[in-house]
């Protein structure tokens, strides 16, 4: 149990794209071989707070994500240890192939920094929100994917990215949310976090939507559903171990992401569960669609992915326990 | 500790690059797929970096010190297996294992399978991109250490390769030296056909590079230009080799069908006295 080790409810509010940020900086000043890039998003995704630190190991490479990829596969061919940054929309989704060949196949230590991601990045509309990214990095060999919960815990993604030395892509957003974990809450890449216990039903979240998720069990708590929340940072290498055992502990499973439902992180939890221990499982998230603009509030509410709607496709999944 | 195998005698080098394309037409034979024309077209080149510009040390494939080679069109890895077996990276029976089950002679390089390989490469247009952020480093730390980078002419149809070009001339990458593999085929025919790319040269120079042309197939010619990069400090410099696909064996020249497809074993054969003959013809020369 970890609910000692969180902030709740949430006192603060800050993007996840600011504890990249942060983390880059602190892991610039102990390693001489950090390397930083960007695609003419510095501002936007955090960077350029190293970038002003640290100006000869940032590399600005304009609009080019494909070269991104490729140039970054190439520093830390030289033993570097490089973190791209850009929007998920286009790194990784322009430079797959890039990710798959030049980083994943080379084996090279390039952290992906996929920031504006998910329905929140809001008024900018579908074309800019990434709700693929989950599914397309976590089907490659080598590869860690990680969406942390908040700006604190993707600080501690980054860094845990950067000692890891392996290909990784990190999540990020836009819009500022609750930061509820702190810095003794535990991190580790591939280890679930279990923020609270529950009998009847696992909210297995990852992103904001863990925070959204705990709201959601408090409000379902008050009607009489006792439900547990696992914060799955880390979608690959996915912690089967936490994820049985709460499915088998309360028999129903719902995951929830700020993503397309289709081979996103539910996706991946279904598949643990149908090999290991077969409950239901519902998936909640986009559900193969294209989203519209507005602000991020809005669009959580609109597609149920703020308390309020989780909490109801929660209760609306309680049926399937019965089956 | 590397250092430069700098063969300067041209019947040598010559007498390699004739056994290069020899062994590239056993294992392509042997393997019963693969890219014959470009492999073949490229030994020249690849004798010129293997046994004359390249500061390496075939065994200790991973010294610090060493220039760069990345290969981006990963599919005329027969020729560079070759010239590193013959330049004693690994032993030459090793060869034969091309594309079979097990061998570290993947049918695209394979950057962690073989030691020497620097880039895994197959999907087109990803290699200059590596070589520029080897250059930026190398040229950030004050390293002496060059990059040489291989590239195709046909992959110039991705936008990548335009992206790295651009870079590499916003970064001035004086030790940046790429050759371009310039043998006007792809698989679907003349590259000036499916999309034409000319010009080339005054294109690269737009984007801010040097630009030198050889003939591809005349080593000294290639070292030469090699050379010549080493003194350009502002710029990165493109050697525009221009190659006869399949140089050295008459019936496949010039003919896009090989760029895709092994020889037959009587090909094979064929091949391999065509070559003996110009073995003889090259000795005799004196």
């Amino acid at each position: 149990m970890l609910h000692n080790h969180i902030t709740f409810p949430a006192k603060g509010s800050a993007a996840s794209r600011d504890g990249f940020g942060k983390a880059l900086v602190e892991l610039g000043e102990k390693d001489p071989n950090v390397w930083v890039l960007t695609a003419d998003v510095s501002e936007s995704t955090r960077t350029h707070w190293f970038a002003e630190k640290f100006p000869k190991r940032f590399v600005q490479v304009g609009v080019a994500e494909q070269n991104l990829a490729g140039v970054a596969a190439g520093i830390a061919a030289c033993g570097k240890k490089a973190f791209i940054s850009a929007y998920g929309v286009f790194s990784p989704g322009r430079n797959w192939d890039q990710l798959r060949v030049s980083v994943c196949y080379n084996d090279v230590p390039v952290v992906f920094h996929g920031s504006h991601t998910g329905i929140t990045v809001g008024p900018d509309g579908a074309s800019h929100q990434a709700l693929e990214d989950i599914a397309i990095t976590r089907v490659l060999p080598n590869m860690v994917v990680m969406a942390p919960a908040d700006m604190e815990e993707a600080r501690k993604a980054t860094i845990a990215a950067h000692g890891l030395g392996k290909p990784a892509y990190i999540r990020t957003c836009r819009e500022k949310m609750p930061v509820f974990t702190t810095a003794e809450t535990p991190f580790k890449i591939g280890e679930a976090n279990l923020y609270r216990e529950g009998a009847d039903v696992v909210v297995v979240a990852c992103g904001p939507m863990v925070y959204e998720s705990l709201v959601a069990a408090e409000k379902l708590h008050s009607e009489g559903i006792s439900c547990a929340v696992l914060d799955l940072h880390t979608i690959k290498p996915i912690d089967k171990k936490a994820i049985v055992e709460w499915a088998k502990k309360t028999g129903l499973v719902v995951a929830v992401e700020e993503h397309q439902v289709n081979g996103g992180m539910g996706s991946a939890v279904a598949e643990v569960l149908a090999e290991e221990c077969p409950v239901p499982v519902r998936r909640h998230g986009i559900y193969d669609m294209f989203c519209e603009s507005g602000s991020a509030f809005e669009l959580l509410k609109k597609y149920k992915l703020d308390a309020d709607g989780i909490a109801s496709v929660v209760k609306e999944s309680m049926h399937m326990k019965k089956r | 500790m590397g250092s430069r195998m700098r063969i300067t005698n041209m019947k040598q080098l010559r007498l390699i690059a004739n056994t290069i394309r020899e062994d590239v037409i056993r294992m392509l034979y042997e393997a019963k797929s693969g890219h014959s024309a470009g492999s073949i077209g490229l030994a020249d080149i690849f004798t010129a970096l293997y046994f004359n510009v390249l500061y390496h040390d075939p065994k200790n494939p991973s010294w610090p010190d060493r220039d760069r080679l990345v290969l981006s069109n990963g599919h005329v890895c027969p020729v560079m297996y070759a010239a590193m077996a013959n330049a004693g990276y690994f032993p030459k029976e090793e060869l034969l294992t091309l594309r079979k089950l097990g061998s570290r002679l993947q049918g695209h390089p394979h950057r962690t399978s073989l030691p020497g390989i620097e880039n895994s490469s197959g999907p087109l247009g990803q290699g200059l991109s590596q070589a520029v952020g080897m250059a930026i480093v190398a040229k950030s730390e004050k390293k002496r250490w060059r990059v040489y980078a291989i590239i195709s002419d046909g992959e110039h149809g991705e936008g990548q390769v335009w992206e790295a070009a651009m870079l590499a001339s916003k970064y001035k990458l004086g030790n940046l030296t790429a050759i371009m593999d310039r043998n006007n085929i792809q698989i679907d025919g003349f590259t000036e056909e499916v999309l034409p790319l000319e010009p080339l040269a005054e294109k690269y120079r737009a984007f801010g590079w040097h630009v030198i042309e050889v003939d591809g197939h005349n080593i000294h010619e290639i070292i030469d230009a090699c050379e010549k990069s080493k003194a350009i400090y502002e710029k990165p410099t493109l050697i525009i080799a221009h190659t006869i696909p399949g140089k050295g064996i008459p019936f496949m020249e010039f003919l896009t069908e090989w760029h895709g497809k092994p020889p037959t074993q009587k090909e094979a054969e064929e091949a391999l006295k065509l070559l003996g003959v110009e073995r003889s013809t090259i000795e005799e020369e004196g």
